[in-house]
């Protein structure tokens, strides 16, 4: 197969993924809508964070902090201000991207796991954070902030089916997600991209090469932030409730988890990422009630042993031994 | 006065707790160049098999001793099983199965034990002598176990072969391996000294803050706190970061900013240590060879 063929049915395909997409919330039930509407929402802050983990080579366990702020900035501006959703996502992007790099700063002294643990802390304290009563006032404390769904701006009906809040968040949230994969396949793909792997791979060199490494890694860190940060808002729109306990440490462990199951430095596994985050808890509850986080332990150790490169790392290497066959 | 004073003393008991988290931190990493995730759940882990020990009528003693020959042993095995194959593999793999350990840890104790809060009973009961007005009896006894464990691990490394061997594949793996030390093994041991030092600590806090699967959690950060500040390759150095830590903690909770955000004060501790002294107080400064 030659190149612009290649591209050709690339076009082709993407279409008809496309078409797809937008067809599928009609078939479905609302609480599935819901649920894929979560998933691409996942997709962005995974999307996020692999930026900063798989491209940069720096580690996060705190990510859910700032998914937390995204949210908690979308809900004070919504319930306290009466924005309307959509201009409260370039909000907590900024707010989000301030934060990381506030962050990315101590963070430079920090390499592999260390970092790791100094933003697990960061991700262990923010509940309490949350609930701190000097600002209860704006984050509604334990209670959280309960938000009306955006209703949608017109009437339409396919295949018997009307388009619900739900349904209506589904179409903004997959316009968003597209906006955000095309951003960050854009900045990836030239110059800032290889910088950040060339800082990945061997820091010593970059410098040399002329790429000033605390800017970069700070502003790395700032625009993962950011991104996890939107996904953060996104998700608060579509569950309509933010509150502590829904960003526990365990999320900022999700993320990183669908960051390695996806793929490191691979921009669809996100998407993988955004599935397996919130999918297979409910499988993991499916096979074992008791204990279904220590089935999803079992899991993650598995797959770190049978593909260590995540789904994206498994779909390359059977795409590589396909190919090889045909043609050889 | 009185109640500062009291704050203090009850801060260095905690610290005595933190500072050993912080030491079993300092042994892995010294040993792999890894922080293990999954310390604190498998302290927890060990905690809850000593307590199921002695629900079964064993006298404190034995319950504990076997609980650290049981955590040293399930350590080595979990290394020589789950961790062995991926020696060689990036770092980001290795914390997520550190992670993976984490989670199974942690929803076996729930699993096994169930989620209810139990009280664990201290071995250092008050007509002890040293039951005084700022420090309680077990308090004192956690202090002393403690010095007792670090003085063992001072004589363990300095005095026997197997400790100089340890050393010699920390610093050293490739020279050690030529001179005939099994290098695997030895990181095996240093996991399993670790999980037992990490049983000691989980017994000796599981009294003052009850058992429950999540204990160990903000433990661990304390921990990890106290050992930056002392200075991730000194293991005194993570001794006394563990007592700081712990009369900061204290007194900061009392008087300073409330209970509720004491977690806050580990990572503000982290970050603060990070950002204007990076080696920790008593740390070495590393200088790498390009």
């Amino acid at each position: 197969m030659n190149q612009a063929s290649d591209r050709k049915w690339f076009w082709i395909g993407s279409a008809l993924v496309l078409v797809a997409l937008l067809v599928l919330p009609f078939l479905l039930k609302n609480y599935r809508v819901f649920q894929l509407n979560l998933v691409m929402v996942y997709a962005v802050a995974v999307l996020g964070l692999n930026i900063l983990t798989g491209f940069n080579g720096q580690f996060s366990l705190g990510h859910g902090a700032f998914y937390a702020f995204g949210a908690y900035t979308a809900a004070i501006l919504m319930d306290k201000f009466g924005v309307p959703y959509w201009a409260t996502l370039p909000v907590a992007f900024v707010v989000c991207f301030v934060f990381g790099t506030l962050i990315g700063f101590p963070a430079l002294r920090l390499a592999g796991h260390f970092l790791a643990l100094a933003t697990f802390a960061l991700a262990v304290a923010v509940p309490q954070l949350l609930k701190y009563k000097g600002i209860e006032a704006w984050t509604g404390g334990v209670q959280g902030i309960v938000l009306s769904k955006p209703q949608p701006p017109f009437e339409f009906r396919l295949f018997d089916q009307a388009l619900s809040p739900d349904r209506w968040l589904y179409f903004f949230t997959l316009f968003v997600t597209l906006v955000m994969f095309l951003l960050a396949w854009n900045l990836l793909r030239g110059r800032v991209g290889r910088a950040l792997v060339a800082i990945r791979d061997h820091p010593i060199a970059a410098t040399a090469m002329g790429i000033n490494l605390p800017v970069f890694k700070t502003l790395t860190f700032g625009t993962s932030a950011g991104f996890t940060g939107l996904a953060g808002a996104l998700g608060g729109i579509a569950v309509a409730y933010v509150s502590p306990d829904s960003f526990t440490a365990n999320l900022s462990i999700f993320l990183l988890v669908g960051v390695v199951v996806g793929g490191l430095a691979s921009i669809p596994g996100a998407i993988f990422g955004g599935l397996f985050i919130q999918f297979v808890p409910n499988i993991a509850d499916e096979i074992s009630k008791s204990a279904p986080a220590a089935i999803y332990g079992v899991l993650l150790i598995g797959l770190m042993y049978l593909m260590p490169g995540g789904v994206m790392g498994g779909v390359h290497r059977l795409w590589a031994r396909l190919r090889a066959r045909t043609e050889g | 006065m009185e109640g500062f004073l009291h704050q203090i003393f009850s801060g260095l008991a905690n610290g005595v707790i933190y500072g050993s988290v912080a030491l079993a931190l300092v042994m892995i990493y010294q040993s792999t160049h890894h922080i293990n995730f999954a310390q604190g759940e498998m302290a927890t882990f060990s905690t809850f098999v000593a307590w199921t020990l002695m629900q079964h009528g064993m006298p404190y003693w034995g319950a504990f001793f076997l609980t650290l020959a049981l955590s040293f042993v399930g350590a080595l095995v979990i290394q020589r099983v789950v961790l062995r194959p991926l020696e060689k593999a990036p770092a980001l793999n290795n914390v997520i199965v550190f992670i993976g350990l984490l989670l199974i840890f942690n929803a076996c104790s729930g699993w096994f034990f169930d989620h209810t809060i139990k009280s664990f009973d201290s071995p250092f009961n008050d007509s002890w002598m040293f039951d005084t007005k700022y420090f309680s009896a077990h308090q004192f006894g956690s202090v002393f176990v403690l010095l007792l464990v670090l003085l063992a691990l001072y004589l363990f490394f300095r005095f026997t072969s197997v400790g100089l061997a340890m050393r010699g594949a920390a610093q050293n793996p490739d020279s050690a391996r030529l001179v005939g030390i099994r290098v695997s093994w030895m990181l095996a041991l240093g996991w399993g000294l670790a999980a037992a030092i990490g049983a000691v600590a989980g017994m000796m806090i599981a009294p003052i803050v009850f058992l429950d699967p999540n204990m160990m959690l903000g433990i661990l950060l304390y921990g990890f706190a106290a050992a930056l500040l002392g200075g991730i390759d000194n293991p005194w150095g993570a001794v006394l970061g563990g007592f700081i830590v712990g009369v900061l903690e204290n007194v900061l909770g009392a008087y300073v900013i409330g209970t509720e955000l004491k977690l806050t004060v580990a990572l503000v501790l982290i970050v603060v240590t990070l950002t204007l002294k990076p080696n920790g107080l008593f740390g070495k400064h590393v200088v790498t060879r390009v």
